[in-house]
């Protein structure tokens, strides 16, 4: 992966640029010395690292502003951050740029249950939104399996989405509103507590924007009573194809999960390896939640069960209790963790027209044959969003690239079959240069005229989402 | 009237145009700009349907009738229930889907299953120099690039004529049922609609109806789904809105769906002559607003977040609404007031140059939007 030079006129004028970041932060919000800038190196992509400039820790819509008023007479580019657990790259530093964390900002500003919404400061953890409000039986619903440490300035950035958007929807379904600061330090409120702000929705073009038209430092989020109960059946099946018609006809027959999880046989027997949770020995398995009340929840699952029983399933488990739920979910919820106990691995997040499963899964297989590396593949059925797992040795000479180039073809396959290069996780550098496999030039550059209009400039976050080959001349310039 | 039958054509009659244009589908929802009228009603048919992966991909002017009859014959639907403009506005012509995209037309279901924005996952349009841009695509899951899916829709033309679009739809549910509140004061109605909407029984639809057929209040709220769940839920909302008043449970599904129609397409203000607004607020905020407003009638949706009001033609409630966070939209009358809620400075300006960059020579549907 290829990174512009870093501009030398930037590196030189650091000490310049760290003192006037001085004036406006207090001592311990500006990070320069070499051994600290490390810490912002790299995000969850862990293959690439760059030491930024420096870094900064703004406590206030009021401080980013500060800090980006500054980096903007300079010319000085910044690359947002909520927590770094950006699976593409997105908060990956240059080594000309100014890390703006926003950590530090977590608090809840307001709860309103009345009108259901929270807003919050964007450093706050997407957990802990739930967490602030569930001893009053609220939740916030887009839970990426990151939900612990990603913030929802990251959640935002990224669109993410999670086990149950299937039902709930993902980040921009659930976002109402934000404060943004914009790379002039100007302060603009889009949306807030009430429904479809007006004008243009700039609210919806933000929302997955990769950190590249604002800081946005504010978000009020839609929050729902928590579901009365929730309940899976885990299915097993003797081939991939049964698996995904198994999931057409769920869909078909007007059930609408929360949660439909595809896993198939390298994933179950790694976790089987690594958690023991029991699940049967087969080619792909599925684990489908609904919610409701206990009758609710029964009666769904009975229709379910009666759809896979026309599928012949090797297994079909149904929940009855909290302790039967926890046990099937918990392979899924150490899927990543036991492929990386087998070596470290690649996670892809390409979306598939859901007919499209049997298809992919087979050339995926035949693909992970030609490049003699393994693949497992568990992911959101229900809507396509796939999550093929990739084995390399980080160690061995070359393994990171044939990776690379596999996980590429497999990318470009998700594109030819009508889907898309990702899901969920965002483009960031990793997926950057494969953006003309799915949009022409003209696709392309229709999208870089609104980070014209946001960023003139092209200082936020640059050298991210865009081919360099489709921005460099707006960045030269 | 200019009607391309594809999208080649489209891209030629935009960037051959000297003029501005007025761009429509079925011309039903009265956002008609000055110009040479473009029509995209030959651009029709639904192009993909997959029952089994929820995806339907459409041309932009094909009637939003064949796109529901098609999702009825698989038992599903669109999730975001578009409202039907012509009662209200007495408008002739053939509504189509691209209209419904381009004015993002959401009706009760909003609150439950989103806007019609939510469902949107993919476009394809044409911009102001002639150039055919696609964004999004035909999987419900997508974070490739911007989303301009999100910004085609509710820009009402301004940026591009949109030629296909693709949405995520939803099972329809088997049943339904209204638990209905009869006699509420507005505020109490709205706190009602919290209550229902802040419960745990996926409430799907929630409205108050300030005059009733009888003359008398009725608060409507809404449960979908599988017979017995939808039973059980509306008994145990009667349960938690008890202290409210007398609860009715309505379980005929004919009349359900007549009462909901009755509430989308905005019924009351069929054939009266006043203006109509469209307001969107913070439900609790809602109340008093009317109350300053002072409508000759009004209606309240979303739980109380969208209030519709008619007013004496010519008045502007948006004098009412200093202090108070949303926006309103005039649906009918003239009145000097814009159509469309003043933007803050700043937004305003970022409206205003991403339409001179996508539509340079401001000919599509110039100055609806400001
Ligand atoms: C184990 C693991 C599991 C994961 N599971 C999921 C999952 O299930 N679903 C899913 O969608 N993702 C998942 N992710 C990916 C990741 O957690 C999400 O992308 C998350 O939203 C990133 O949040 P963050 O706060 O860590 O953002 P960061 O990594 O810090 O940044 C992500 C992007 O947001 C931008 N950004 C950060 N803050 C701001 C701001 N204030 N204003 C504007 N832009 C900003 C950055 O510039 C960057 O482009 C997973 C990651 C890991 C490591």
């Amino acid at each position: 992966m290829e990174m512009p030079i870093p501009n030398a006129d930037i590196l030189a004028k650091k000490s310049r640029l760290v003192e006037r970041l001085l004036q406006v932060l207090p001592n311990e919000a500006v990070i320069h010395s070499e051994n600290e800038t490390k810490v912002y190196e790299c995000d969850g992509l862990t293959a690439y690292r760059c030491p930024p400039l420096c870094a900064v820790l703004p406590a206030s819509t009021e401080e980013v502003a500060a800090v980006l008023k500054i980096c903007h007479e300079m010319n000085v580019p910044v690359v947002p951050r909520g927590s770094g657990t950006s699976l593409a790259g997105g908060a990956l530093p240059t080594a000309d740029s100014v890390i703006l964390g926003v950590a530090r900002m977590s608090e809840v500003l307001e709860t309103d249950y009345e009108n259901r919404f929270v807003r919050v400061q964007t450093g706050r953890t997407n957990l802990s939104v739930t967490g602030a409000v569930e001893e009053d039986g609220f939740f916030y619903a887009p839970d990426p399996s990151s939900q612990l440490a990603c913030a929802i300035a990251g959640n935002i950035a990224m669109n993410s989405g999670g086990a149950h958007c299937l039902k709930y929807g993902v980040t921009t379904n659930n976002l109402m509103g934000v404060r943004m600061v914009m790379m002039d330090g100007s302060v603009v409120d889009i949306g807030g507590a009430h429904l479809d702000a007006s004008g243009l929705d700039l609210l919806g073009v933000i929302c997955g924007s990769e950190g590249q038209l604002g800081v946005v430092t504010e978000a009020t989020l839609r929050i729902l009573h928590k579901p009365e109960g929730a309940r899976p059946v885990l299915m097993g099946f003797d081939s991939n194809e049964v698996a995904g018609a198994c999931v057409s006809d769920i869909i078909k027959a007007g059930v609408l999960p929360v949660a439909i999880e595809f896993m198939d046989r390298p994933v179950i027997e790694a976790t089987e390896a690594f958690a023991g949770a029991g699940y049967p020995d087969c080619e792909a398995l599925l684990i489908v939640e609904v919610e409701g009340s206990d009758q609710e929840i029964d009666d769904q699952l009975d229709l379910i069960c009666s759809i896979a029983e026309r599928h012949n399933p090797v297994e079909l488990r149904q929940s009855k209790s909290a302790d039967e739920s926890a046990r099937i979910w918990l392979g899924r919820k150490s899927a990543f963790g036991a492929m990386g106990q087998i070596n470290d691995y690649m996670c892809l997040d390409g979306t598939i027209p859901v007919s499209e499963l049997p298809h992919v899964l087979r050339r995926i297989g035949e693909l992970s044959d030609q490049y003699g590396l393994k693949v497992g593949n568990v992911f959101h059925a229900g809507d396509g969003n796939m999550h093929p797992l990739i084995l390399f040795d980080a160690n061995k000479e070359g393994d990171l690239e044939l990776c690379e180039a596999m996980g590429a073809d497999i990318l470009r396959l998700c594109v030819e079959v009508g889907g898309c290069l990702t899901g969920e996780h965002g483009v960031g550098v990793e997926k950057r240069d494969l953006m003309f496999d799915q949009f022409t030039a003209t696709d392309l550059e229709a999208q870089m005229v609104v980070k014209d209009v946001f960023d003139p400039k092209w200082l936020l976050n640059p050298s991210k989402v865009f081919p360099l080959s489709a921005s460099e001349e707006r960045m030269a310039s | 009237m200019l009607i391309p039958t594809d999208e080649k054509e489209l891209a030629d009659a935009i960037s051959s145009a000297k003029g501005p244009l007025s761009i429509r589908g079925g011309n039903t929802r009265g956002f008609a700009a000055d110009g040479t009228p473009l029509a995209t009603t030959g651009l029709s048919g639904i192009s993909l349907y997959e029952p089994g992966a929820l995806t339907l991909v459409a041309a932009a002017g094909t009637p939003i009738d064949d796109i529901q009859d098609a999702l009825a014959a698989e038992g599903q639907r669109l999730p975001f229930e578009p409202i039907d403009h012509r009662p209200i506005l007495n408008s002739q012509g053939t509504p189509t889907i691209g209209g419904v995209v381009a004015a993002n037309v959401s009706g009760p279901r909003r609150i439950q299953a989103g806007a019609c924005r939510d469902s949107l996952i993919g476009v394809r349009f044409v911009d102001g120099q002639g150039t055919i841009i696609k964004n999004g695509g035909r999987v419900m899951k997508n974070v490739t690039g911007y989303d301009l899916v999100k910004l085609m829709a509710g820009s009402y033309g301004t940026l591009g004529v949109i030629s296909e679009v693709a949405f995520k739809v939803l099972p329809a549910a088997s049943s339904a049922a209204c638990v209905l509140i009869e006699g509420l004061t507005d505020a109490n109605a709205i706190k009602a609609m919290s209550r229902a909407l802040g419960s745990p029984f996926d409430v799907s639809g929630a409205a108050h109806v300030p005059v009733g057929l009888d003359g008398t209040p009725v608060t409507m709220i809404r449960l979908e789904g599988f017979e017995k769940s939808v039973q059980y839920r509306a008994n145990e909302l009667k349960n938690i809105l008890d202290e409210f008043g007398d609860i009715n449970i309505e379980l005929d599904p004919a009349n359900v769906a007549k009462g909901w129609a009755w509430v989308r397409d905005a019924t009351p203000f069929v054939g009266t002559n006043g203006d109509i607004w469209r307001i969107s607020v913070k439900p609790s905020d809602a109340p008093e607003l009317v109350a300053k407003i002072a409508p000759q009638s009004h209606l309240y949706d979303w739980g109380g977040g969208l209030i519709w009001v008619e007013v004496a033609s010519g008045t502007d409630v948006r004098a009412a609404m200093r202090n108070i966070q949303g926006h309103t939209t005039r649906i009918r009358g003239d009145g000097h007031a814009p159509k469309f809620h003043p933007e803050a400075p700043l937004l305003a300006k970022i409206n205003r140059e991403l339409r001179q960059k996508f539509d340079p020579r401001g000919i599509l549907n110039p100055s609806l939007m400001g």
